[in-house]
């Protein structure tokens, strides 16, 4: 048939189509999608803005025993930065720096109407972590056990590549300990001590940010990356990093 | 290994006029002031002092160490590939390259041990925990390996050891290609930093080292000569020429080089790369980059090389030191507009430009740098002077 003759036909609407035709038309517009698009789905939208786009995450292998990571529940943030506070206090973190923050910004949902929102970022404690591989001395390392990304701070030289290579912006420099400082999911002042949440995770009061060990099943961090409806994204996928925190909504 | 060395048969006491001790006098103020002031840095507390920040953590002081470490490899290369090649005319320019080479290197490092946070750590810490995936472990190790190399042939030179010179300086040399490829790997191989990310740097730096190793070798033969009031003899104008064809030939390789990486990131999808090029094209570094990268680091040096088909020491001359004052501009935008997009660009309100601005601190450890590099020159060509005659050896 020709477009021609495909313009003068009436629109049945989608009113009368069939849920499982509607279904089966939207799997061909994914499968054609991903088929051009590469796999990246989503990749209209410059990549950090990509929601649902599960490129970066691989849900098969877990490398560490127990592999932490922080599922962030990114909606529920309020801003009460309880978390930062929390961090500053349990990890002695000085004014002019930061562990983690929380990002903001308005987005339209209308003609003249914005909403705000909010994004915890911290660091990502990647499975291929940019900073470890550029470190001259290897004062910041993965730590074989947890896969946390850590400091032995008397080798730190201060050369801050490590800065320049991290996508998350995560690391500051700590000028008393004369050394780059970061988050390290709180393994020295609480999870070490037998504490099984980081001080961030703890203060929430809206239960952002779930910690835990994704290598177990029962973990809260494992069910709610395996639900099969649940949308979850990672930040800057396109570096490759391999991050371990995840990023949701509800 | 002659055993009639001597200051006198090494030294050029003519060239202590009393317009080149007062050049050397405030050569040594330059340095002895810039040093001190990174010194001061050191122990204050480089924010302080320097203007770098958590977002911008590299700022001039790398762009400086680049635009020196970068300078060193291309007169080491020059030099090896002239005493290597014994019949390029290169040769008779192939001593004072070397001493330059060490002169420029030995800048580079008075510049990055005083940006460097805790610059001791890395002289224990590099030996006893190496990280081989690292490149900066790798350019600092080969370009400490490439220093050790370039004395220990400089002191064959100077004792007119030429088998011993000749094999250092190759060993010297290759120890400079991995620093330097190493140098641009630094930036071509961070992920997170698409203005920077991909295959060209390396061989960018590369390319970069032999123009500005080119026009440092012709800026301070130039200028060893009218230090000396003497004219070039042929063999010194000979390895001249050539000096500018290998600065012809590299600048034009930087325009096309510079023209495909421009257009490349613009083909591509990716948004920080795309922004931090337009801060360069039309943006707040637009004049650093049309007027100093583009036209008197490349075109105008080019074009003067053409016109005058190398015949021309002056014209020469005023090329190379175009291409050094270009060159480092270009080190320093790269450095720069490479951190301008913030990681999470898109939040917070965070503006597209985080800004960087020198500080006066900073500008004086440049100046420091600067500094050494002239101190060396001066100095050496009044304590080495003869030994920068054309070579008689080969």
């Amino acid at each position: 048939m020709k477009i021609d003759d495909l313009e003068k036909l009436k629109n049945e609407g989608p009113d009368t189509l069939p849920s499982k035709e509607r279904r089966k038309f939207l799997k061909w517009g994914l499968a054609v999608t991903g088929v051009f698009a590469g796999g990246a789905v989503l990749s209209l939208t410059s990549a950090k803005n990509v929601q649902g786009a599960l490129e970066g995450i691989k849900l098969k292998k877990y490398p560490y025993k127990p592999h932490y990571c922080m599922i962030i529940r990114q909606d529920r943030c309020v801003d009460c930065e309880k978390c930062k506070e929390a961090c500053v206090k349990t990890n002695n973190v000085p004014e002019y720096g930061y562990r983690t923050t929380i990002l903001e910004r308005e987005i339209p949902i209308g003609p003249d109407e914005k909403q705000r929102e909010f994004m915890p970022v911290l660091c990502n404690h990647c499975n291929h972590p940019p900073c470890v591989r550029v470190c001259p001395t290897r004062a910041t390392y993965k730590d074989e056990k947890t896969g946390i990304v850590m400091m032995d701070y008397k080798k730190c030289i201060g050369c801050k590549t490590c800065m320049a290579a991290c996508p998350y912006n995560a690391r500051y420099f700590n000028e008393e300990k004369r050394a780059i400082d970061k988050c390290n999911f709180c393994f020295d002042t609480r999870l070490s001590k037998g504490e099984k949440l980081t001080a961030c995770a703890a203060a929430c009061p809206a239960d952002v940010r779930i910690f835990g060990d994704l290598s177990d099943p029962e973990s809260r961090v494992y069910k709610l990356i395996h639900e099969p409806d649940r949308v979850v994204w990672v930040l800057r996928p396109e570096t490759g990093a391999m991050p371990n925190v995840y990023y949701t909504k509800g | 290994m002659s055993n009639n060395l001597s200051t006198g048969t090494l030294s050029e006491p003519r060239v202590a006029t009393p317009t080149v001790n007062t050049a050397t006098a405030f050569a040594i103020l330059f340095t002895v002031v810039g040093l001190g002031v990174g010194v001061y840095a050191m122990i204050a507390g480089h924010h302080h002092v320097y203007a770098c920040t958590r977002e911008v953590p590299w700022g001039i002081l790398i762009s400086t160490y680049a635009f020196f470490a970068i300078t060193s490899t291309g007169l080491c290369l020059l030099a090896a590939i002239g005493h290597l090649f014994g019949g390029t005319p290169l040769m008779h320019l192939g001593n004072r390259a070397v001493y330059l080479s060490i002169a420029t290197i030995l800048a580079a490092f008075s510049v990055i041990g005083l940006e460097l946070e805790s610059p001791w750590r890395m002289l224990i810490y590099n030996v006893i925990s190496p990280n081989l995936t690292s490149n900066i472990w790798w350019m600092g190790t080969l370009y400490g390996m490439a220093v050790g190399a370039m004395f220990i042939e400089f002191f064959a030179i100077v004792t007119r050891q030429w088998n011993l010179a000749l094999a250092v300086g190759i060993m010297g040399a290759l120890a400079e290609v991995g620093a330097n490829t190493n140098l641009g790997a630094v930036f071509a191989t961070l992920s997170a930093r698409p203005f920077w990310y991909g295959a060209q740097l390396p061989v960018f730096f590369l390319c970069s080292s032999f123009a500005s190793g080119a026009a440092a070798i012709i800026l301070f033969t130039h200028l060893a000569y009218k230090m000396r009031g003497t004219d070039f003899d042929e063999r010194t104008f000979r390895g001249l020429q050539s000096a500018g064809k290998v600065l012809a030939l590299t600048l034009f390789l930087l325009v096309v080089a510079t023209a495909w990486r421009f257009i490349v990131i613009f083909t591509g999808n990716n948004e920080m790369a795309m922004i931090a090029a337009n801060h360069l094209l039309k943006g707040k570094m637009a004049t650093n980059f049309w007027l100093f990268e583009v036209a008197i680091g490349m075109v105008f040096p080019l074009l003067l090389l053409i016109g005058t088909q190398m015949k021309n020491v002056p014209a020469m001359s005023i090329a190379g030191a175009m291409t050094l004052v270009g060159g480092f501009i270009q080190r320093y935008d790269l450095v720069v507009a490479g951190q301008q997009v913030p990681v999470y660009y898109g939040w917070d309100d965070l503006p597209s430009y985080l800004g960087y601005i020198p500080s006066i601190g900073e500008l004086l450890v440049v100046m420091g740098g600067i500094g050494v590099c002239l101190t060396l020159f001066l100095i050496g060509e009044r304590v080495f002077g003869k030994v920068f005659k054309p070579a008689e050896h080969h």
